[in-house]
């Protein structure tokens, strides 16, 4: 099932469905690969060319990589607090933490 | 609209003090504007709206490319053709997209399909008119797409994560429909006098079951106001369609064109036009599955779905022999 499946889903459980494949697509100006979408594909070769007609038929990406759903990881939703807390009290990360005189010029 | 009259608990919306916990939360975080996740709690009945609203809304782009699919062969130049098979491809697309957003809430492809197939899960009655003449390109462009846009654009802020998402690229290709559906009626109403005479015939046929795609006025149903509580139905069915119209008016007159309602005329103490009502009980008939197209259109879905069975089939073999040679060779 995809990263993005309900864990609690009851109904699914599909016959002889084709994967699941998370498609990440790179624009053309040296930025990361982004996740863009899904969808299905029997196997990676399939899943490229599909991902080719469904999100870049407007000239979007210069890249195109497809993951099978089901090999990602992801961190659960009930954790965001106690994950993503240790960052929210280190403010001296940020640049603007820091009082710099305007003498000193521009940094 | 894309998706009409879709049903919520029919019980109207909780007072907060009735809520369990859990579901005050959840009322919070869409209050306060937080996207609802995949992963996140969220009450049954919002699940089970979400997939029926999704789905019948993917179910519509799907069903939308038969009456543009038929003209495809037959489009008055090669331009014209290429701009109409870039169109339906589009629509195949958004299908997708919303395929997509809907499986995260727990149901799978097949299932759709099959409830689509099977006549279980609706589509919205638009599609179940026919497509006469080239003309009729032109007004499915300017007004079944621009009533589209009308729905979809608020939509984009909708509550839930992955439908929004799909929203955004939706909203983001919808727009070129709509302007090359006003492309082909500019070029027929200032052709000869037939082709003029065409582009308002199309208007004619179209005006209603257009107003229609808005669905019945819901000021007063159970199920839009549960759906405006959870912010996945940003307006009501009579706020769009009254945009709809305010816009669509000036458009019409631009062309030279009439729309069919002599009772369309401009308020100015309501700063918008009044207009006459379609008549509903067609679209109940519609909705009910006697209209014109409705035996034609599930016809067509079916066939395409069991006549692929052999190509789906083969592909996941050819998939599962490769990767049993990949294994045996490791």
């Amino acid at each position: 099932m995809g990263i993005d499946t309900p864990t609690s889903d009851g109904n699914t459980a599909s016959r002889n469905e084709w994967p699941l494949w998370e498609i990440f697509i790179r624009g053309q100006h040296g930025l990361n690969h982004r996740h863009v979408g899904s969808l299905h594909a029997p196997d990676a070769e399939m899943a490229i060319k599909n991902a080719r007609d469904v999100y870049t038929r407007r000239n979007e990406g210069v890249s195109i990589w497809a993951v099978e759903a089901q090999h990602i990881a992801a961190s659960s939703p009930s954790d965001k607090g106690p994950l993503f807390e240790p960052a929210q009290s280190k403010v001296y990360r940020h640049p603007t933490f820091y009082d710099i005189p305007d003498e000193a010029g521009h940094m | 609209m894309y998706a009409q009259m879709v049903k919520s608990t029919g019980q109207g919306v909780k007072d907060p003090s009735e809520m369990t916990d859990q579901e005050r939360a959840f009322q919070e975080r869409i209050d306060r504007g937080d996207r609802i996740e995949p992963k996140d709690w969220m009450p049954e009945h919002y699940r089970k709206t979400l997939i029926r609203q999704i789905g019948q809304h993917a179910h519509s782009e799907i069903v939308g490319q038969l009456p543009e699919g038929n003209w495809i062969t037959r489009a008055p130049t090669l331009e014209r053709k290429a701009i109409l098979l870039a169109k339906v491809q589009d629509e195949a697309g958004h299908g997708l997209y919303l395929y997509c957003a809907a499986e995260t809430l727990g149901v799978s492809r097949d299932q759709l399909t099959e409830d689509l197939l099977s006549g279980k899960m609706k589509y919205s009655s638009i599609f179940n008119y026919p497509t006469l003449n080239w003309a009729d390109m032109g007004a499915v462009g300017w007004l079944v797409d621009g009533a589209a846009i009308m729905n979809q654009v608020p939509l984009q802020r909708t509550s839930y994560g992955p439908y929004a998402r799909a929203m955004v690229r939706i909203c983001k290709e919808e727009s070129f429909h709509q302007r090359q559906g006003y492309d082909i009626m500019m070029k027929m109403a200032k052709g000869t006098p037939a082709q003029k005479n065409m582009a308002q015939d199309a208007l004619n046929r179209t005006w209603f079951p257009a107003l229609m795609m808005f669905g019945p006025s819901d000021a007063e149903s159970v199920h839009s106001a549960q759906s405006m509580a959870w912010k996945i139905k940003m307006n009501s069915n009579d706020e769009l369609r009254q945009k709809f119209v305010n816009e669509t008016v000036p458009q019409a007159e631009f062309l030279g064109l009439t729309v069919p309602d002599p009772d369309c005329k401009w308020n100015e103490e309501k700063g918008g036009y009044d207009f006459s009502e379609p008549d509903w009980s067609e679209f109940f008939d519609v909705i009910k599955g006697n209209g014109p197209c409705n035996t034609e259109r599930l016809a067509a879905r079916n066939k395409a779905w069991d006549d692929g069975k052999w190509v789906r089939d083969g592909l996941m073999a050819h998939a599962e022999k490769k990767e049993a040679r990949r294994v045996a060779a490791e």
